[in-house]
C-alpha cells in the first residue's frame, strides 16, 4: 500500500472563507457546529423573546394569534433542531477524535456535508416566516389535520426538516464509526470518557429515530398533495396515527438532547472535584437503560388521546422506570461529589446548577408520567415548565458548561473567570424567575401556546417575562465572553485544570490541527 | 391602578417563594391544582400532592448531601479528595430504593386511572364536537343541540375596554349539567383536534376528528365551572372557552324543558318568510360570532389566508353556489362545512348579510327554505 | 488498533458536499414551489436533481480514484463498513415507519371506526363494517381490487430472492476472482432487478387503470402504494448502483480482498430483497 499521500500534505489549515466551506478537519467543523448552534440560539431566543413580550399582559398587544403560534412552532423547531443538537454534535466533533487519539472522524468528507446541510434547511425554514399564510404555526409537533391549514409555508417546513434529518443521520453514523473504528490503542470501551459513551449512545438513538420522522412528515405531504389518507379517518387513516409515529421519534429525541448532557457534567464534576467518576459503569448501564426505555414510553405525551386503559397503563410504568436509571445518574454525580476536593470554577457551576435544576424538571417529569393526573397537567404551562428545565437548565446549562470547560483547550486562551462566574449567577437566578413561575401557571390552569390569557395568570406572566428578558440579555454576556476568549487573554496551559484527565488534555492548547498524528498509547 | 397592580405582583412573587405554604391565603394566584368538585379531580389532586411531596422528599435528600458536600468538601477548607470510585452495593441500592417507591406511587395511580376510564353506567349523554374555534353540545337523549362560542367582546382583546371579571373564559350559551349524575362527554371535532378541559372537573380528553373519545363527570356541587380548549387548533385556539353550569334537578329539568319549546319555536320561524331587515340583524350577529374570526369583521379577510367576502365573486355571484360554500365548506381548507352548526335559520341569515353588507350590495334576500332545499 | 494518521487517509479539503447541498436545496425548493402550484417549479427540481447527480458523479469518483490507488488501508474500509451498516440500518427504520402505519390503520384505526367503538361507529359513520382492504367509512377513491398475492407479486418475490443468491454467486466469482463469471452473474443480477421494476410498472399501471387501486384509495391504497413505492425506489436506486459495479468490475476494478463498493452494493441490495419479503407477507398475503 502506498503511504506517501495518506494524508493533506501542507499541515496547516487553507486560508479565507475555503477553509470553512470545503474543510474535512474535525475541529473546524466542529467550530463551524459550535457556531452556528450560537446563532441559532440567538434567533430561537429572539423568538421566545416575542413570546414572553406578547404574554406580558392579557388582551392582544404586538403580534396577531396566528403570528404567535408561528413564533412558537419555529422557536421550538430553531431551539431544538437548529441549537442544542448542533451544539452537541459540535462537541462531540471537537472532542470524540481528541479523547479517543484519533486523528480526525472516521469520514471526514461526509462530516464536512452533515454541517453544510444545515445553513440551507435553516434558510429554508425561516425563509417561510415571509411566506402568504405565515410561517408553520401549527406547533413544532406537526399534528394533522391542523398542519394541514399551513400556508405556502407546509412544503418548506417538511423538506427542512427532510434536510435536518439527513444532517443529523450523516452526523450521527460519522460519529459511531469513528467511535468504534478509530481508537487509539488500548482504548477499550470500558476506558472510553462518558462524553464518548453517551455519544455513542445518542447517535445510535439518532440513527434509529431520525428516519421516523422522515417517514412520518412524508406521509404528511401526501396527505395534503397526492391525496393519502394515513391521517383522515374517511379514508381508514387517524390523525393519532401521526403522533404515534411522531412521538417515536420525538421521545428518543428529547433523550438526544439530554445524554450527551449527562456525559459532559460526567466529565467535570470530576475534575473540580479531583476524584474520579464514582460508579462509571453503572454510569454507562444506566444510560443504555435510558436508551432502552427512551422507546417504549412515547405515548406518555398522548395520554388525553384516548388510548385504552391497558395502552395508558404500559406507558405510565414504562415512564416512571425511566426515573430509576437517571437517579442512579444523579446518585453517581453526589457520589462524586462526596470527600471530594472541590473548587468551582465556572464550568463546575453549570455542572452543578444542571445537577439541580435538571433534576427538578425531572421531578416534574415524573409528575406528568402518572397519567391520571396528566390529565390535568396535559398541554398546559406546566409542561413548558418541565421541559424548559430539562432543556434550558439542562441541555443548554450543559453547553455552556462544556463550552467553559473546554474553551481555553481550544482557543488556547482562558476566559475571564470573573464574568463566566457573573454569567452563571445572572442565569441561574434569571432563569428560575423565568421557568419557575410557569409551574404555577400550569397547575392553576393556563393552557399552553395561547396568546392571551384570563386575568388571573397575569402576575406570574409578568414575572415569567420579566425573567425571560433578564435571562435573553444575559446571554449577551455570554457571547461577549466567547467573543474576549477568541481574541486573547492569559494563555492556557495544556492540562488548563488541575484535576483534568483524558487524551485531550495531552496535546497543546490551542491542539494541532491534525490530533494525534500518532497514535497515542493508553494504558 | 399601578400601585395595586405592584402589590398583587409582590405578593404573587412572595407566594412563589412560599411555595405551595398557605393555600387559602394564596388561592387567588392560582398556585396549586384546585380540588375540584367531581370524584376524578379530587383523586387527581390526591395524587398529584403525594407525588409532589415524595419528589420534595428525595429532593431534600439528594440536594442535602449535595449541598453539605459542596460546603465542607471544598479545596479552599483543605479538603482532600477521597480514593474511592464504586461501589456495586449501593449502586443496587439505590437501584432497587427508587423503583419500590416508584412502584408505592404506581398502585394509587393504576386505581385512580381505572376508575377514571370507567365511564360505563352513565345517566346521560352529550355528544361535545369541536369546532375552530368553539364548541357544539349535543344532548343525545333529549334533543337539545346548541354551539357555545367566546362571549368577550373584541374591544377587550384589542385593549380598548377594561377587561371583564371572566374575560376569555365566558361564552354565550353555557353547558348545562345536572348534579350529581353521571354525566358521559362523548368528545369529537369536526376540522382539527381539539380537548375538552375544565380544571375543577378533572378531566381533559381530545376530540379528534372522525373518532369519539368517551369521559365521564359527575359533579358534586352546584355551580358555574369554566376551562379551555387545551390543544392547539389554530389561530383562536386561545379563544375557545368552556363554561359548564351545574344545576340542581328542578332547575335543570326547567332547563331542559325551557330549550326544548325554544327548538320548537325556532322550528316554526324557519318554515315562515323572513323580512330583510330581520335577516340583516340576525346575520350580523351569526357573522360575528362564526365567521368574523377569518373573514374579518369588515369582510375582508386576511390576505393569504383567509379570502375577502367583500367584493368576493361568490358572496356577489350566484346564490345556490354562496350557500354551497357555507353549508359544505371547502374541504382541505379551513372552510369548514357549517351546515352541521349553523340551522337554516342562521345560514340564511349570514348568507343574506354577506350579500349586502360592506357595499356588497346585491339586494338578495335568502330565504331559510331556499337553505333547506339546498340541504 | 488505530495506526493513526500515518496510515487513515484523511482527505484534502473537498468541494463536493457543499455542491450536494446546493443541489439538494434547489431540487427541494423547486419541489415546493411545484407543490404550491407554480410552473417553473418542475424545471428548478429538475436542475437540482442534475447538481445531485453531478456531485454524486464527482463524489464517488473521487473515492473511486483514491480506492484504486491505494489510499485506503484496512481500517479505513473498516469504516467504510460500519458507516454503510449504519445508513442500511436508518433505511430499516425509514420502512419502519410505513409498516407502523400500515399495522396501526388495520389493526387500531379500521377496527376502531367499524364498530370496534360503538359510539364512533354510531354516532359518526352510520353502522359502517370495517374490513381490510378497505378504503375507509367515506370510501375515499370508489370502489376499487386488490393485486393478488400469488400472480406478479410471487413471481416478483422469486425474481428478487434469485437475484439474491446471483450477487452472492458474483461475490464468491471475485473471492476466487474469476472475473468472467463475476460480471456473468452480476449481470443476471441487474438483469432480475430490472425484470422485477418491469412487472411492478406493469402492476401499477394494471392496479391504476383496471383495479380502480390508486394512491388516494383510502388507507389501503395509501399504505400500498407508500410501501411498494419506497421499496420500488429503492430497488432502482440498487440497481443502477449494481450496474456501476458490473461496469467498475468489468474496468478491471476490485480485487478478491479488496472490494468494500461491490459488498456495500450486495448489502444494500440484500436489505432491498428482505424489505420485500416483509411487503409481500404483510401487504399482500394477509
Ligand atoms: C431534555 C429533554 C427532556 C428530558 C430529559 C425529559 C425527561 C422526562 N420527561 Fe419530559 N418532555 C420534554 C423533554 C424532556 N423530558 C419535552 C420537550 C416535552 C414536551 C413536548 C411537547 O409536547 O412539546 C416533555 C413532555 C413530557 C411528558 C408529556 C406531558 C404532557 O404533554 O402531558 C411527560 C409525561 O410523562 C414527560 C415525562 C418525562 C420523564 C418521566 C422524564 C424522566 O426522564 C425524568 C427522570 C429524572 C428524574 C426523575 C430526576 C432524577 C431522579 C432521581 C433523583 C431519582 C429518584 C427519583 C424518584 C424515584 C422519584 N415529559
Ligand atoms: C432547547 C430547546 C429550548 C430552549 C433553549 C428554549 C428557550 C426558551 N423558551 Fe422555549 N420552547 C421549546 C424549547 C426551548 N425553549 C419548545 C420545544 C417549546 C414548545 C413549542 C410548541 O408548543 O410547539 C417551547 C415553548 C416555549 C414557550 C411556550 C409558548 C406557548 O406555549 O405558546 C415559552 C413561553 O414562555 C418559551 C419561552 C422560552 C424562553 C424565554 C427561552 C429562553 O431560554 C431563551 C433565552 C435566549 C435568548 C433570549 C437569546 C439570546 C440573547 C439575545 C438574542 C439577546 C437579546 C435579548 C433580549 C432582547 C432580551 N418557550
Ligand atoms: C376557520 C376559518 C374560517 C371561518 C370561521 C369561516 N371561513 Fe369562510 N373561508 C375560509 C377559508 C380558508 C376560505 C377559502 C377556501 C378556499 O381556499 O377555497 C373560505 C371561503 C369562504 C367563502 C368563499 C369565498 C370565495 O370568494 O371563494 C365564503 C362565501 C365563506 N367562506 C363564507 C363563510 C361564512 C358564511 C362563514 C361563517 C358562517 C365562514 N366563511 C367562516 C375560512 C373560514
Ligand atoms: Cu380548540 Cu384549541
Ligand atoms: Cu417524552
Amino acid at each position: 500500500m502506498s503511504t506517501e499521500t495518506t494524508h493533506d500534505d501542507h499541515h496547516g489549515p487553507a486560508r479565507g472563507l475555503s477553509r470553512w466551506v470545503f474543510t474535512t478537519n474535525h475541529k473546524d467543523i466542529g467550530t463551524l457546529y459550535l457556531l452556528f448552534s450560537l446563532l441559532m440560539f440567538i434567533v430561537g431566543g429572539a423568538m421566545a423573546m416575542v413570546i414572553r413580550a406578547e404574554l406580558f399582559q392579557p388582551g392582544l398587544q404586538f403580534v396577531e394569534p396566528q403570528f404567535f403560534n408561528s413564533m412558537t412552532t419555529m422557536h421550538a423547531l430553531i431551539m431544538i433542531f437548529g441549537a442544542v443538537m448542533p451544539g452537541f454534535v459540535g462537541l462531540a466533533n471537537w472532542l470524540v477524535p481528541m479523547m479517543i487519539g484519533a486523528p480526525d472522524m472516521a469520514l471526514p468528507r461526509m462530516n464536512n456535508w452533515s454541517f453544510w446541510i444545515l445553513p440551507f434547511a435553516f434558510t429554508m425554514l425561516l425563509s417561510t416566516l415571509f411566506m402568504d399564510g405565515g410561517a408553520p404555526a401549527g406547533g413544532w409537533t406537526m399534528y394533522p389535520p391542523l398542519v394541514m391549514q399551513t400556508g405556502n409555508a407546509f412544503p418548506f417546513l417538511i423538506f427542512s426538516v427532510h434536510l435536518m434529518g439527513i444532517s443529523s443521520i450523516m452526523g450521527a453514523i460519522n460519529i459511531v464509526v469513528t467511535i468504534v473504528n478509530m481508537r487509539a490503542p488500548g482504548m477499550t470501551l470500558m476506558k472510553m470518557p462518558l462524553f464518548v459513551w453517551t455519544w455513542l449512545i445518542t447517535a445510535y438513538l439518532l440513527i434509529a429515530v431520525m428516519p421516523v420522522l422522515a417517514g412520518s412528515v412524508t406521509m404528511l405531504l401526501t396527505d395534503r398533495y397526492f391525496g393519502t389518507s394515513f391521517f383522515d379517518a374517511a379514508g381508514g387513516g387517524d390523525p393519532v396515527m401521526f403522533q404515534h409515529i411522531f412521538w417515536f421519534f420525538g421521545h428518543p429525541e428529547v433523550y438526544i438532547m439530554i445524554l450527551p448532557a449527562f456525559g459532559i457534567v460526567s466529565q467535570i464534576i470530576p475534575t473540580f472535584a479531583r476524584k474520579r467518576l464514582f460508579g462509571y459503569s453503572s454510569m454507562v448501564y444506566a444510560t443504555s437503560s435510558i436508551a432502552f426505555l427512551s422507546f417504549i414510553v412515547w405515548a406518555h405525551h398522548m395520554f388525553t388521546v384516548g388510548m385504552p386503559l391497558t395502552g395508558e397503563l404500559f406507558f405510565m410504568y414504562a415512564t416512571m422506570m425511566i426515573a430509576v436509571p437517571t437517579g442512579v445518574k444523579v446518585f453517581n454525580w453526589v457520589s462524586t461529589m462526596w470527600k471530594g476536593s472541590m473548587t468551582f470554577e465556572t464550568p463546575m457551576l453549570f455542572a452543578v446548577g444542571f445537577v439541580v435544576m435538571f433534576t427538578i424538571g425531572g421531578f416534574s417529569g415524573l409528575m406528568l408520567a402518572i397519567t391520571p393526573v396528566d390529565f390535568q397537567y396535559h398541554d398546559t404551562y406546566f409542561v413548558v415548565a418541565h421541559f424548559h428545565y430539562v432543556l434550558v437548565t439542562g441541555a443548554v446549562f450543559s453547553l455552556m458548561a462544556a463550552a467553559y470547560y473546554w474553551m481555553p483547550k481550544w482557543t488556547g486562551n482562558m476566559y475571564d473567570e470573573k464574568l463566566g462566574k457573573l454569567h452563571f449567577w445572572l442565569s441561574t437566578i434569571f432563569v428560575n424567575v423565568l421557568f419557575f413561575p410557569q409551574h404555577f401557571l400550569g397547575l392553576a390552569g393556563m393552557p399552553r401556546r395561547i396568546p392571551d390569557y384570563s386575568t388571573q395568570f397575569t402576575e406570574f406572566n409578568q414575572i415569567s417575562s420579566i425573567g425571560g428578558f433578564a435571562f435573553g440579555l444575559t446571554q449577551l454576556l455570554f457571547v461577549y465572553i466567547v467573543y474576549k476568549t477568541i481574541k486573547g487573554g492569559e494563555k492556557a496551559t495544556d492540562r488548563v485544570w488541575e484535576g483534568a484527565e483524558g487524551l485531550e488534555w495531552t496535546l497543546s492548547s490551542p491542539p494541532p490541527y491534525h490530533s494525534f498524528t500518532t497514535a497515542p498509547e493508553v494504558k | 391602578m399601578l400601585v395595586t397592580r405592584l402589590k398583587r405582583l409582590l405578593t404573587a412573587s412572595g407566594g412563589a417563594a412560599l411555595l405551595l405554604g398557605a393555600p387559602g391565603a394564596l388561592a387567588e394566584y392560582g398556585l396549586n391544582l384546585p380540588r375540584g368538585v367531581t370524584p376524578i379531580s379530587q383523586e387527581a389532586y390526591d395524587m398529584h400532592m403525594l407525588i409532589f411531596w415524595v419528589c420534595v422528599g428525595i429532593a431534600v435528600l439528594v440536594f442535602g448531601v449535595m449541598f453539605y458536600s459542596i460546603v465542607s468538601h471544598r479545596k479552599s477548607k483543605g479538603a482532600v479528595a477521597a480514593q474511592f470510585h464504586e461501589s456495586t452495593t449501593v449502586e443496587i441500592l439505590w437501584t432497587i430504593v427508587p423503583f419500590l417507591i416508584l412502584v408505592g406511587m404506581a398502585v394509587p395511580a393504576t386505581k385512580a386511572l381505572v376508575s377514571m376510564e370507567d365511564t360505563s353506567n352513565s345517566d346521560l349523554s352529550i355528544k361535545v364536537t369541536g369546532y375552530q374555534w368553539k364548541w357544539g353540545y349535543e344532548y343525545i337523549d333529549d334533543d337539545i343541540s346548541f354551539i357555545s362560542s367566546l362571549a368577550t367582546p373584541h374591544d377587550q382583546i384589542y385593549n380598548e375596554n377594561p377587561k371583564g371579571e371572566h374575560y376569555l373564559l365566558e361564552v354565550d350559551n353555557p353547558l348545562v349539567v345536572p348534579v350529581n349524575k353521571k354525566v358521559r362527554l362523548l368528545v369529537t371535532a369536526s376540522d382539527v383536534i381539539h380537548s375538552w378541559w375544565v380544571p375543577q372537573l378533572g378531566m381533559k380528553k381530545d376530540a379528534i376528528p372522525g373518532f369519539i373519545n368517551s369521559m365521564w363527570i359527575r359533579v358534586e356541587k352546584e355551580g358555574v365551572y369554566r376551562g379551555q380548549c387545551a390543544e392547539l387548533c389554530g389561530k383562536d385556539h386561545g379563544f375557545m372557552p368552556i363554561v359548564v353550569v351545574a344545576k340542581n334537578e328542578a332547575d335543570y329539568a326547567q332547563w331542559v324543558a325551557e330549550q326544548k319549546s325554544a327548538a320548537s319555536a325556532d322550528a316554526a320561524a324557519a318554515e315562515r318568510e323572513w323580512s330583510m331587515d330581520e335577516l340583516m340583524a340576525r346575520g350580523e350577529k351569526v357573522y360575528a360570532t362564526s365567521c368574523a374570526a377569518c373573514h374579518q369583521a369588515n369582510g375582508e379577510g386576511i390576505p393569504g389566508a383567509f379570502p375577502a367576502l367583500k367584493g368576493s365573486a361568490i358572496a356577489t355571484g350566484p346564490v345556490d353556489k354562496h350557500i354551497d360554500v357555507i353549508l359544505n365548506g371547502r374541504s382541505g381548507t379551513a372552510m369548514a362545512a357549517f351546515g352541521a352548526q349553523l340551522s337554516d335559520i342562521d345560514i340564511a341569515a349570514v348568507a343574506t348579510y354577506e350579500r349586502n353588507a360592506w357595499g356588497n350590495d346585491t339586494g338578495d334576500l335568502v330565504q331559510p327554505s331556499a337553505v333547506k332545499a339546498a340541504r | 488498533m488505530s495506526e493513526a494518521h500515518g496510515g487513515y487517509y484523511v482527505p484534502h479539503g473537498t468541494s463536493w458536499p457543499i455542491v450536494g447541498s446546493i443541489g439538494l436545496t434547489t431540487l427541494v425548493v423547486g419541489f415546493a414551489n411545484y407543490l404550491n402550484g407554480s410552473q417553473t417549479g418542475l424545471t428548478i427540481t429538475l436542475a437540482g436533481f442534475a447538481i445531485v447527480l453531478l456531485m454524486m458523479f464527482g463524489w464517488f469518483g473521487t473515492v473511486i480514484r483514491e480506492s484504486e490507488a491505494g489510499y485506503y488501508n484496512e481500517q479505513v474500509d473498516k469504516s467504510f463498513r460500519w458507516g454503510m451498516s449504519w445508513f442500511i440500518f436508518s433505511e430499516v427504520m425509514f420502512f419502519a415507519a410505513f409498516f407502523g402505519a400500515l399495522y396501526y390503520a388495520r389493526m387500531l384505526s379500521v377496527p376502531w371506526l367499524g364498530g370496534g367503538d360503538v359510539e364512533t361507529n354510531q354516532l359518526l359513520w352510520n353502522g359502517w363494517e370495517a374490513t381490510w382492504p378497505t378504503n375507509g367509512p367515506g370510501e375515499i377513491g370508489g370502489p376499487f381490487e386488490t393485486v393478488g398475492a400469488w400472480g406478479i407479486p410471487a413471481i416478483n418475490t422469486l425474481l428478487l430472492l434469485s437475484s439474491g443468491v446471483t450477487v452472492t454467486l458474483a461475490h464468491w466469482a471475485l473471492k476466487k476472482n474469476r472475473r468472467g463469471a463475476l460480471v456473468m452473474w452480476l449481470l443476471a443480477t441487474v438483469a432480475l432487478g430490472f425484470t422485477f421494476l418491469g412487472l411492478q410498472m406493469y402492476e401499477y399501471s394494471h392496479a391504476y387503470h383496471e383495479l380502480n387501486l390508486t394512491l388516494g384509495t383510502g388507507v389501503y391504497g395509501s399504505t400500498f402504494y407508500m410501501l411498494t413505492g419506497f421499496h420500488g425506489l429503492h430497488v432502482t436506486i440498487g440497481a443502477i448502483m449494481l450496474t456501476i459495479i458490473m461496469l467498475r468490475c468489468i474496468k478491471g476494478h476490485f480485487t478478491p480482498d479488496h472490494h468494500f463498493a461491490f459488498e456495500a452494493v450486495a448489502w444494500y441490495w440484500h436489505f432491498v430483497d428482505v424489505v420485500w419479503l416483509g411487503l409481500f407477507i404483510f401487504v399482500y398475503m394477509l
